[in-house]
């Protein structure tokens, strides 16, 4: 803290950067530079190239938590943002360190999260010699990557890490590197990095044009059967109170993405869910029947859209989106509006002076859901179905809860059969399909969320088993995490295609075997539970969220179960299967 | 539409309860592979043309390698690429022929523009002033019909010797076309080609926002004097 600035607790505490650090060499203003925008948490691995900046952390107020591997360290760096609205930090070591972040990142390009990665370097002079734990780390994460730095010069090192930590949230967010050669951090020099600013250009204009704005409306005004379709973008700008204002002000039933879950609360009427490849039915059939689709923050993946060509096959669309280069790339915009989503969304509201007459449209909606319902059997002498589960926890659990998962059968019926109320509840790997993002993420989201909110993490056995090493994490720093995993002793997803399109060849997604992760979670040092019957389920459940600290149960559900209803791949979101006998 | 008369509160024992596919409505329309919205009745194949695109670059390490890297990863079809810097210290011209459909070009263009180093993206009209390079090195049997060829071509010589002659013809794309047809006659032993540079015609700037660099700033030029033709190849 200055000389001049009040020494009450209460400013130290508010501002989590009572000390900052004196900057003497490159990696202190590195350090500097996170503090300077905030970073309170960074996750990461140590490792020969990266030790001048953990060293300077080691004087820093920035809590570190070590993960047990780098590729856990993205991922909780990922979820990070995703929960708390500001990008996440992970560090790696060159080489190894680095390429195993790339997963991590690659799932935050994907999905547009906002983080940064600090990745060690060798020594600027031994670039390009193959020297030990050498990796073109700039070159590898180029693609996946919003933009990636190679810093060359200690006393410039401080501002570069505050410009890719600034351009990572400014527009669409996304995922930035500084590359960090050893020299550069040892490097002596005294210059304060200043606030992070991210780079001329990059910062676009919140408004959309006020004539394609008029041009939207009347498409809207004179529309029959208009519908909402939010997607990630929306929670990433603060959108969704504009959101939800809008449909309700002109009664707009609306569907959401997969990333836009907890735009609208879930039990909203106007609410169908999420469409897509395995959306809600009524998500797809008014997908499939509006004639004016208005979409907010989504770029249209194939698993949303299904086949392009039977998409929204009678709407005129209106693609909200603060990415020009998203308008018109797998879906045709009639009516593009490139801007900030929670702005653009009032011009429109603003701008409407017919609301178009819905009452029937909504009624329609509505009736789909009767007709589609999400419902399921649970015979006592069958086992345990993943829906319960799912439903059991979300009723024993509060509307802030924040659940992530893996990918794959147990991330559908989490995404499925929980209510989601609010946005940054609902934490999943979607574009990139990550299995074993789901643990990682549990821990990152328990560092970003408030003590209050319970944080489960739903997996499968096969996508626990790809990041379970981070329990360490969870039991060395005692988060108060449950993992629920839905084990079938298959990879289930691939079982299911196989069952629908490789005539049930088994290859490879059959296990017949699990660890007991019960006991292995005690083994960690966590709660394990084991559950197989349904009377069982809730004192389980009751158990896990009373335990303060982390734990795991391990649910035996029926290796049957599949995920329903499904548009099979390039399929017609309208024509969705609700049987394997209509695939 | 709504299934009214049927019965939903028993869902079979693995899948769900309700109408199946072929039994609900579906609307006729569609759209195409681009997702354009056609008429059902109509067909439509997307028409692929060429395009010139020019990006105004940071001339930073690596540029060349995140623009090229981004053609490939998004399989935009490429037909050439030329860089160099321009009167502005520390900015280089990025000259792109792309073959592409109308949306695929427009997707060019936004991706390009959404690189942190490219400052500025156009697309040349059809009138822009296009240029092109090309060096052939044929054998030295025939030099004086090499040489009248060269002539006609407005071209010039840069190395004679007894078994090879290494010409330099520029133009237009059509033009090196002709040429390098012209002198196959003699056996083209090998062949450079730069690809397209292009500038906007008159006082149109080639890229939106372009400003020339201020009065007496103009970044040197390496103007080396032409070596004059040596002989290497004996």
């Amino acid at each position: 803290m200055s000389e001049h600035a009040p020494p009450t607790q209460e400013s130290e505490a508010s501002t989590g950067k009572s000390t900052p650090t004196q900057v003497t060499d490159g990696s202190t203003a590195i350090v500097r530079a996170l503090e300077n925008a905030g970073v309170e948490h960074a996750f990461g691995v140590q490792g020969g190239a990266i030790m001048p900046v953990y060293d300077a952390l080691w004087d820093s107020e920035i809590t570190h938590i070590t993960m047990a591997h780098e590729q856990g360290a993205s991922h909780a760096a990922d979820a990070y943002g995703v929960v708390s609205g500001t990008p996440g930090v992970c560090l790696a070591t060159s080489g190894p360190g680095a390429t195993n972040l790339v997963t991590g990142i690659a799932d935050a390009s994907m999905d547009s999260d906002a983080m940064i990665a600090l990745t060690g370097q060798v020594p600027s002079h031994m670039v390009g010699s193959d020297a030990f734990q050498e990796t073109d780390t700039t070159g590898v994460t180029a693609p996946i990557t919003k933009h990636n730095y190679f810093a060359s010069d200690s006393d410039t090192v401080g501002k570069t890490v505050g410009e890719a930590f600034a351009l990572s949230e400014t527009g669409r967010p996304g995922p930035t590197l500084v590359d960090l050669p050893k020299d550069v951090s040892f490097g002596e020099t005294d210059r304060d990095p200043g606030e992070p600013t991210p780079p001329p250009g990059s910062t676009p204009t919140p408004a959309a044009d006020s004539a394609a704005v008029d041009a939207a409306v009347a498409a809207i005004e004179r529309a029959e059967r208009p519908l909402c379709l939010f997607g990630g973008g929306v929670i990433k700008a603060e959108a969704c109170e504009a959101a939800r204002t809008f449909i309700h002000e002109y009664d707009i039933p609306a569907v959401t993405t997969m990333p836009g879950i907890g735009t609208v609360p879930e039990d909203d009427e106007l609410c169908l869910s999420w469409a897509g490849m395995h959306g809600t039915g009524y998500a797809n059939m008014a997908i499939t029947h509006t004639d004016c689709l208005i979409a907010v923050g989504t770029r249209f993946d194939d698993r949303l859209t299904g086949g392009i060509e039977t998409f929204a096959p009678e709407a005129e669309v209106i693609h909200i989106d603060i990415d020009p280069a998203e308008i018109s790339k797998n879906i045709h915009a009639d009516y593009p509006l490139i801007g900030d989503a929670a702005t653009v969304l009032e011009q429109v509201h603003d701008a409407i002076e017919t609301p178009p007459a819905t009452r029937e449209w909504v009624e329609q909606c509505s009736a789909w859901k009767d007709d589609y319902p999400m419902d399921y059997q649970t015979p006592e002498d069958e086992p345990l179905r993943p829906e319960f589960v799912v439903e059991a926890f979300d009723e024993a659990t509060g509307d802030d809860t924040i659940v992530t998962t893996g990918v794959g059968q147990h991330q559908m019926w989490a995404s499925q059969y929980w209510t989601y109320k609010e946005p940054r509840t609902w934490v999943s790997s979607h574009g990139l399909g990550t299995m074993g993002y789901g643990l990682p993420a549990a821990i990152g989201a328990r560092f970003a969320a408030d003590d209050s909110q319970d944080v489960i993490c739903f997996d499968g056995d096969g996508s626990f088993l790809m990041t379970m090493q981070e329990l360490s994490v969870a039991v060395r720093e005692n988060l108060d995490i449950t993992v629920a995993i839905l084990n079938n002793e298959y990879i289930g997803m691939v079982r299911q295609w196989q069952d629908a399109f490789f005539e049930g060849r088994h290859m490879a997604s059959e296990y017949n075997w699990m660890p007991e992760f019960d006991k292995m979670a005690e083994a960690f040092g966590a709660k394990g539970w084991r559950v197989d019957d349904y009377d069982e389920v809730a004192d389980a459940i009751e158990g896990a969220l009373e335990y303060d600290g982390p734990s795991v149960i391990d649910f035996h559900i029926d290796p049957r179960a599949n995920v329903y209803p499904m548009v099979p791949s390039g399929g017609a979101n309208g024509k969705f299967a609700l049987t394997e006998e209509q695939l | 539409m709504s299934g009214d008369d049927r019965d939903n509160s028993t869902p079979p024992k693995h899948g769900l309860a309700g109408r199946p596919p072929e039994e609900r409505p579906h609307p006729e329309g569609r759209r195409t592979s681009q997702g354009i919205r056609i008429d059902p009745e109509a067909e439509a194949e997307p028409r692929v043309r060429q395009a010139v695109v020019s990006a105004l670059v940071e001339n930073e390490p690596g540029v060349l390698s995140r623009v090229s890297g981004l053609f490939s990863r998004r399989q935009f079809n490429i037909e050439s690429l030329t860089v160099g810097p321009t009167t502005v210290e520390g900015n280089a011209r990025i000259t792109l022929v792309v073959e592409e459909t109308e949306p695929g070009i427009e997707q060019v263009k936004k991706q390009l523009a959404k690189l942190k180093p490219v400052m500025s993206v156009g697309e040349l009209d059809d009138d822009a002033v296009r240029a092109e390079l090309v060096l052939m090195k044929v054998h030295g049997d025939e030099p004086d019909k090499v040489h009248a060829i060269t002539q006609m071509y407005d071209g010039q010589t840069l190395d004679a010797g007894p078994r090879t002659i290494t010409v330099q013809i520029t133009g237009n794309q059509s033009k090196i076309d002709d040429a390098i047809d012209a002198f196959r006659q003699f056996g083209i032993i090998e062949i450079a080609r730069t690809g397209q540079t292009a500038l906007a015609r008159g006082a149109t700037p080639t890229t939106p926002g372009e400003e020339p660099a201020p009065e007496g700033t103009i970044a040197d030029e390496p103007q080396k004097p032409r070596t004059p033709a040596q002989h290497s190849d004996d």
